[in-house]
């Protein structure tokens, strides 16, 4: 598996409390960072699983803003995940909280990009965890067979979107 | 407002009760077979009461059942609650792959806005 070739996704644990993802995107830096960071674009395409919506997008983008968004799902259930900036610089780094809700634990994601090949962008996305146990909760225990599973599925939707 | 945050549903109570080393070993050897309290205990530093604490937790999330003779009482691994995590873990890779993949044609179009060919 190769994260520099567009398309494809590198899951890793850097440590104890971490889940890295690593993805690399047919476009420029600022292109990227634009469609991460405008609530414009987000429901657009970080709408989950198939079917689910983003109607709440609100991102009030400097450090110390809050974040806020609302998935409907097709029975019309509403979820709702929301956090904080901690640390942003434009085109280039995003520390961010996030909370699903009191059951679930807090994260802190930290989102990085830099310049691959020509034209490419290569997305660093660490999820930290508040404890190793929580981490490997989320994890679960049939991670790489998951992933092998996914990458199939996404092997097979490819060529329906190009 | 969050559909998770008003109950502990079962998902949670089957993620508390796996963030043991104690009890996830519990549950590996109960996947080869049914054993009792006993049998669980032996391979670790630990009484019967304190395996019977962990075994609790388990029972009570639904991951294992415990017989109903007195003396024997074999504990036999329940596999539903594992499955709905596998599915919930799966469900967590699929929601970003499936963002990624929405992303990569979206990011396309942003880039035909800017430059129309």
């Amino acid at each position: 598996m190769n994260a520099a070739v567009p398309g494809t996704s590198d899951y890793t644990t850097p440590s104890d409390r971490e889940i890295r993802v690593v993805r690399a995107f047919r476009a420029p830096r600022r292109l990227v960072y634009e469609a991460m960071s405008n609530p414009k674009h987000l429901p657009k395409w970080m709408t989950g699983p198939e079917g689910w919506t983003m109607p709440v997008c609100e991102m009030d983008l400097r450090v110390g803003g809050k974040w806020r968004f609302v998935y409907r799902m097709p029975d019309g259930k509403e979820m709702a995940m929301q956090g904080a900036y901690r640390e942003i610089v434009p085109q280039e780094r995003m520390v961010s909280t996030e909370s699903w809700g009191p059951e679930w634990p807090d994260t802190v994601n930290t989102m990085e990009l830099t310049d691959a090949q020509q034209g490419v962008t290569i997305m660093t996305l660490t999820v930290l965890y508040p404890s190793k146990e929580a981490r490997d909760a989320a994890l679960g225990s049939g991670m790489k067979e998951g992933m092998d599973k996914g990458f199939a599925r996404l092997d097979a939707l490819l060529p329906s979107l190009a | 407002m969050s559909a998770l945050a008003s109950t502990v549903d079962p998902l949670s109570a089957t993620f508390f009760a796996l963030a043991d080393p104690t009890r996830r070993a519990i549950l590996s050897r109960l996947a080869r077979g049914a054993a009792t309290v006993k049998e669980l205990a032996s391979p670790f530093a630990m009484s019967g009461p304190a395996v019977s604490k962990h075994l609790r937790v388990l029972e009570r999330a639904g991951l294992i059942q415990r017989g109903r003779e007195a003396q024997w009482r074999p504990c036999t691994l329940e596999a539903g609650p594992l499955k709905d995590v596998a599915e919930w873990t799966g469900g967590f890779r699929q929601f970003w792959e499936a963002n990624y993949a929405r992303l990569d044609t979206y990011l396309d179009q942003l880039k035909n806005e800017e430059s129309p060919e």
